[in-house]
């Protein structure tokens, strides 16, 4: 089961990032972790795959089984691996598949939010979006405004500004 | 008593820390003889004089443990790190700021000019010269070098490989015996080396699952500060009375004095055994008991935490998954004019 097919040649290099200042805007492609829900979002990835719609392939999708799944964790370690953005996708209120964990879900991205704008992340760099299952257009029309809005925000540069440093030699301890 | 020439070399470090590892370390008591009479302490700069051109001068790996506490927070604390490491065989980071950056892993929330803007122009400071810290000066008996702040607090094993952590803000001095005499059997022979990278002095679940309060189902609607409440419930989970007690994420082995004492704890111990980032596991667990499901509410709840990255990083944010803020900010600070002591008096803060 495959979501889209986006075609490779549009694909952004996923390793490397184009550095800031290093790169024209206009040719700066924003790498966009998103996290779909087995239940809702996901299909409706497949549903717009399927139906041929087309969105940027600048989202690289990753199936959870429920956004409430998503831990803190997945969004930090996105942003320290070189994304630019990261977006929950899940169930509308009160549709979870679980019942209630995409509130549980709800209620940790407003805290990460806060959190994440005091480390100087800008709240467009993290947003989420309810799709149900048969909603691929709606979720295809968002995948391409975030894109939009992320370009004009310009790289996040986590990784080369603040994690890439030179990491020490393992070692052995000697007896 | 050990003959001399049979004793193991012990060093003990302190880059950018406080010294209250090294105090904790000789909280020992009369313990501290044990250490004394089975190493050869042969540089601690807290509680001996020593020079760096001596250390320089030993024979690598000559040192068989060494104590490192402190962060990485200028080229001193990295050239030190580097040369220690190379003398000593057992290289510990020992303390929260050595593992985690702790209380000075946030000034990487800050520019660091920023910083220094802050210390040396401050509201208490008087700096009419606009004196600034200089790496270089010329002073008539020759050019003075003085160590440069680096843009990031880093922790010991960002800069070096380590290989033991022990945390604490400061490990508790039970622990620190414990600690010195598993190493010692060790060196002695007498005992195998715990794996590298091991977590020492410390255990490997949560203070939660060593405090005795009584946990229910919690749904808290309302975080409280602790001066605001009149009085505490002695027996019933800090958390569930409201109170942002850092337990759920924090690893095991002080005891859980601060929460039994009727204080959240802090989280000075760093995250537990499989947490990945400290923050975010005390991100998701609180957010799993706020008692709200609609967005205005939820902002509601968690205005009760005025400062979420000092409640979810106070130790831990130099080493944590994003170790500190992006700086777009570079010009100093507006000066902030001090505020007289009952001038805010009832105003709603």
């Amino acid at each position: 089961m495959t979501a889209v097919a986006p075609s490779p040649s549009r694909l952004p290099d996923a390793t490397s990032p184009p550095a800031a200042g290093t790169v024209p805007d206009s040719a700066f492609e924003p790498l966009i972790i998103g996290f779909t829900c087995n239940w809702c979002s996901y299909r409706a990835a497949d549903l717009a795959g399927t139906a041929r719609i087309k969105y940027p392939p600048n989202v690289r999708l990753i199936r959870l089984m429920c956004s409430g799944r998503l831990d803190p964790t997945f969004v930090l370690k996105a942003f320290a691996a070189g994304a630019d953005a990261v977006v929950m996708t899940g169930c509308w209120p009160a549709d979870c598949h679980y019942r209630i964990q995409n509130v549980k879900a709800l209620r940790r991205y407003e805290l990460l939010t806060r959190v994440l704008e005091e480390l100087g992340i800008e709240p467009v760099r993290f947003q989420r979006v309810y799709a149900s299952a048969a909603e691929g257009q709606r979720l295809a029309n968002e995948f391409e405004r975030i894109v939009d809005e992320v370009r004009a925000l310009g790289p996040l540069g986590w990784e080369r500004d603040i994690v890439a440093l030179p990491a020490p030699e393992p070692e052995e301890v000697a007896t | 008593m050990i003959a001399p020439d049979r004793r193991h070399r012990f060093a003990m470090y302190g880059a950018a820390s406080c010294g209250g590892c090294d105090i904790s370390v000789l909280n020992l008591h009369e313990a501290i003889l044990d250490l004394a009479d089975r190493f050869e302490i042969v540089l601690w700069p807290t509680v001996m004089d020593a020079k760096y051109d001596d250390l320089a001068a030993m024979p690598d790996r000559s040192i068989d443990l060494t104590l490192f506490s402190g962060g990485i927070r200028n080229d001193e604390n990295e050239e030190l790190a580097r040369l220690l490491r190379r003398k000593s065989a057992i290289l510990v980071a020992f303390g929260s700021c050595a593992t985690e950056g702790c209380i000075p892993g946030l000034a990487n929330l800050r520019s660091v000019d920023e910083l220094v803007a802050t210390a040396f122009e401050g509201p208490t400071t008087d700096n009419p010269d606009h004196v600034r810290p200089m790496t270089r000066w010329p002073a008539p008996e020759g050019e003075l070098h003085l160590p440069a702040m680096g843009r990031l607090v880093r922790t010991l094993d960002q800069v070096v490989a380590v290989d033991y952590r022990v945390p604490g803000c400061p490990p508790e001095t039970e622990r620190i015996a414990e600690v010195i005499g598993l190493l010692g059997a060790a060196l002695d022979g007498k005992a195998p080396l715990p794996p590298t990278g091991a977590v020492l002095g410390a255990g490997q679940s949560t203070v939660c699952d060593e405090c005795r309060r009584d946990r229910g189902i919690k749904r808290i609607a309302r975080f409280e500060r602790i001066q605001d409440l009149a009085s505490i419930d002695p027996g019933l989970c800090l958390l569930e009375q409201g109170l942002p007690c850092n337990g759920p994420a924090t690893r095991s082995g002080c005891a859980a004095k601060c929460p039994l004492a009727g204080a959240p704890c802090i989280g000075c111990y760093g995250p537990a055994d499989g947490v990945v980032d400290f923050g975010a596991r005390l991100m998701s667990a609180f957010a799993s008991v706020v008692d709200a499901s609609e967005p205005g509410q939820i902002d509601r709840i968690l205005d009760g935490l005025p400062d979420p990255v000092g409640q979810f990083y106070r130790f831990s944010l130099a080493g944590s998954l994003l170790r500190g803020a992006r700086v777009t900010r570079t010009a100093p600070p507006e000066p902030v004019e001090p505020v007289l002591a009952g001038a805010t008096q009832g105003a709603d803060s």
